[in-house]
């Protein structure tokens, strides 16, 4: 596998976007504000973006038995993946009926052993197969009805039990796509010896912001510490020794992706002890990270325990491997609009307790009514705001160009727009830019 | 140090450049804003009936009307709505305390297995009324105003000390422009301790389907 490293300063100040600038030799990256604000760059996005990445659908564990099946938006469209009962494959299919259009899932999670459309019965087994027409015999019989069953999203596949969907039928396979982002992959579904799961509970949270917004948020070490201080005051009041802040690094993952490492105060549920847990569950996550050491070596396993890995895979799924593990997805309704939506990833089968203290984890930083994700989300509407006033051009992220990027850098921001610039193309969608 | 003035225009001569480490951020409680929120509780939140705050000494609970559950309900929500959280604070118990809130799609959801937006227990929800009585709650300052409704009370039979009371409500919370609502069902567990009528548990299942209208549930329900 290959890492992309930090561009020379030798390299092309161009990113191949009139509307993202990159000068290594001036220590400067840019990105014009327009990216953010403009409808014709958002149409574009749809595009050019979401029509042509591999988009996250959901994790296995959420269709575990044969017939299994949840239904969702991906990339703005929906449909819903299910657990073949013959093939014990799963699929993503588009949720419409190759009848006359409507939808055939109508649950938002379930099990099922066919899926009837219930307008004119046109009735599809969980492979996609369709099974059952009324009337049959009104059809002539050239009709090919083999050709009508539900139609596939163009390529699904998944990678260590993360299932991703392309709705481009040329795109690189999934592997080659993940590049890096894959080893992050393995290092979240190596964490368990029973495997990881998806809990019972979804967050699903709308931001009035640019979706691009929250890519950058995501894996952003800079903002920790001014943004999230209640956060690490209640960490205190639980018992937290905070010291040594946060120490780590940010990679560049090749097609987009990044992900910032680092070791921080609190502890992990995955394996690794925080005094702010209580004894109570102290012997209990110590032999989780025994058990990880033994079974993946003393470094790799202490890693798996240790670090903090906040991962964007290009171009909007996240996957934070932090105090908790969460998934978190997000699409754009509107240049200042996104949908999110976030599960959480927890070890199969764990002790009860270690479960309570993940659950808490998760539920004091993340989500719409945690201690940090709020302010959050009212940092991305500030932003959103801050443009809309006008009279600044450009959003520089230029944080860390001179130096092997650390973890509160922006060098993982800048490989996440290296790769927009890319696929966006030469145009400037008509914004008026300035240099 | 360049001193920052928050964009609404309020004063924040103490807030610091946003480049300062947060070891140097003000105190989590702000003086200013305790005292604000005294003087508009103390207008707009008259007191409930004494034999439910103050003087609640072997209240019985079985012998309580809906209509004194109400006005403990009502006197809850006036405090809420003048953000007067520290004496909201008092009305709960401080024993096997628990706020919950389940996930819109889970709203059976059990807070010792499943993910769910809010599980406080007496230290979490001392820590949220902490950090929302600060100024680094960003997401709630400047505080939103609320209109916290309850209608559909009933009440259940007491169980082990316990009275389980059901309500529908609404939540409004308004903020820079923008109006945003919360519609669901409290399940409350009361009890009486010496100085009257407190929640034990109180569990808020939310009727709408998704968060996203409400955009984030930063307010207490």
């Amino acid at each position: 596998m290959t890492l992309t490293e930090e561009p020379s300063t030798t390299m092309s100040p161009s990113t191949g976007s009139p509307l993202v600038e990159e000068d290594a030799g001036a220590h400067r990256f840019r990105v014009h504000r327009s990216t953010m604000t403009s409808p014709e760059v958002f149409q574009e996005e749809l595009r050019r973006v979401f029509e042509h990445s591999w988009l996250y659908v959901g994790h296995e564990s959420e269709v575990a038995e044969p017939g299994d099946y949840v239904r969702r938006p991906v990339g703005g469209r929906n449909v819903f993946m299910v657990r073949g009962a013959k093939s014990k494959q799963v699929h993503v299919f588009h949720n419409t009926c190759t009848h006359r259009g409507a939808v055939v899932c109508r649950q938002k999670s379930g099990n099922a052993k066919v899926f009837q459309c219930f307008y004119h019965a046109w009735t599809f087994d969980s492979e996609g197969k369709l099974s059952g027409v009324p009337d049959r015999e009104a059809y002539g019989e050239g009709l090919d009805f083999s050709t009508l069953g539900l139609r596939s999203v163009a390529r699904v596949q998944s990678y260590r039990g993360f299932v991703f969907a392309s709705y481009d039928p040329d795109i690189v396979d999934l592997v080659e796509y993940l590049a890096g982002a894959a080893e992050y992959l393995d290092l979240v579904a190596d964490s368990s010896e029973a495997g990881m799961e998806i809990i019972k509970g979804t967050n699903e949270y709308c931001i009035s912001a640019n979706w691009k917004l929250l890519a950058e948020n995501s894996v952003d070490g800079y903002h920790a510490l001014p943004t999230h201080d209640t956060y690490f005051k209640y960490l205190v009041a639980r018992g937290l020794e905070f010291t040594g802040g946060l120490d780590g690094r940010a990679r560049d993952l090749g097609n987009g992706h990044a992900v910032i490492e680092y070791l921080a105060p609190w502890g992990r549920a995955t394996a690794k002890w925080g005094s702010e847990f209580g004894e109570g569950v102290r012997g209990e996550i110590e032999s989780l990270r025994a058990a990880l050491v033994a079974r993946h070596g003393e470094e790799r396993g202490m890693r798996i325990a240790e670090t903090n890995r906040n991962m964007l895979i290009y171009p909007n799924l996240v996957i934070n491997d932090i105090m908790a593990v969460t998934v978190r997805t997000f699409m754009p309704s509107s240049p200042g609009q996104m949908d999110v939506t976030a599960w959480q990833l927890a070890a199969k089968g764990e002790h009860p307790a270690v479960r309570q203290t993940r659950l808490d984890n998760f539920l004091t930083f993340l989500g719409p009514a945690g201690f940090a994700t709020p302010d959050d989300v009212e940092a991305l509407e500030s932003c959103q705001q801050g443009f809309n006033s006008g009279g600044v051009e450009w959003n520089d992220i230029s944080r860390g160009m001179d130096r092997v990027p650390k973890g509160n850098d922006e060098s993982q921001m800048r490989a996440f727009w290296r790769r927009w610039a890319e696929q966006m193309g030469p145009s400037d969608f008509g914004a008026k830019v300035t240099r | 140090m360049t001193t920052v003035t928050a964009a609404d225009g309020a004063s924040d001569t103490d807030t610091p450049a946003t480049d300062s480490p947060a070891t140097d951020s003000p105190a989590i409680d702000s003086p200013a804003i305790d005292t604000a929120t005294a003087v508009i509780a103390a207008i707009n939140v008259p007191a409930p009936a004494p034999a439910l705050v103050g003087a609640g000494a072997g209240t019985d609970l079985a012998a309580l009307t809906r209509s004194d559950i109400e006005e403990f309900l009502y006197y809850e929500a006036a405090l809420l709505d003048a953000w007067d959280l520290d004496r909201w604070l008092t009305l709960w118990a401080t024993e096997r305390t628990r706020y919950v809130v389940p996930c819109n799609d889970a709203p059976d959801g059990d807070p010792s297995t499943d993910l769910v937006l809010i599980d406080d227990d007496e230290l979490r929800l001392r820590m949220r009324v902490e950090r929302l009585n600060s100024r680094k709650a960003h997401r709630e300052y400047p505080h939103s105003r609320t209109n916290h409704q309850i209608f559909n009370v009933r009440l259940g039979t007491v169980v082990d000390g316990e009275l389980p009371v059901t309500a529908s409500f609404t939540v409004w919370r308004f903020r820079n422009g923008r109006s945003s609502y919360y519609v669901g069902q409290h399940h409350y567990r009361l009890v009486t301790d010496e100085d009257g009528m407190r929640i034990r548990t109180k569990r808020c299942q939310l009727d709408m389907t998704e968060l996203r209208p409400a955009g984030d549930l930063a307010i207490i329900l």
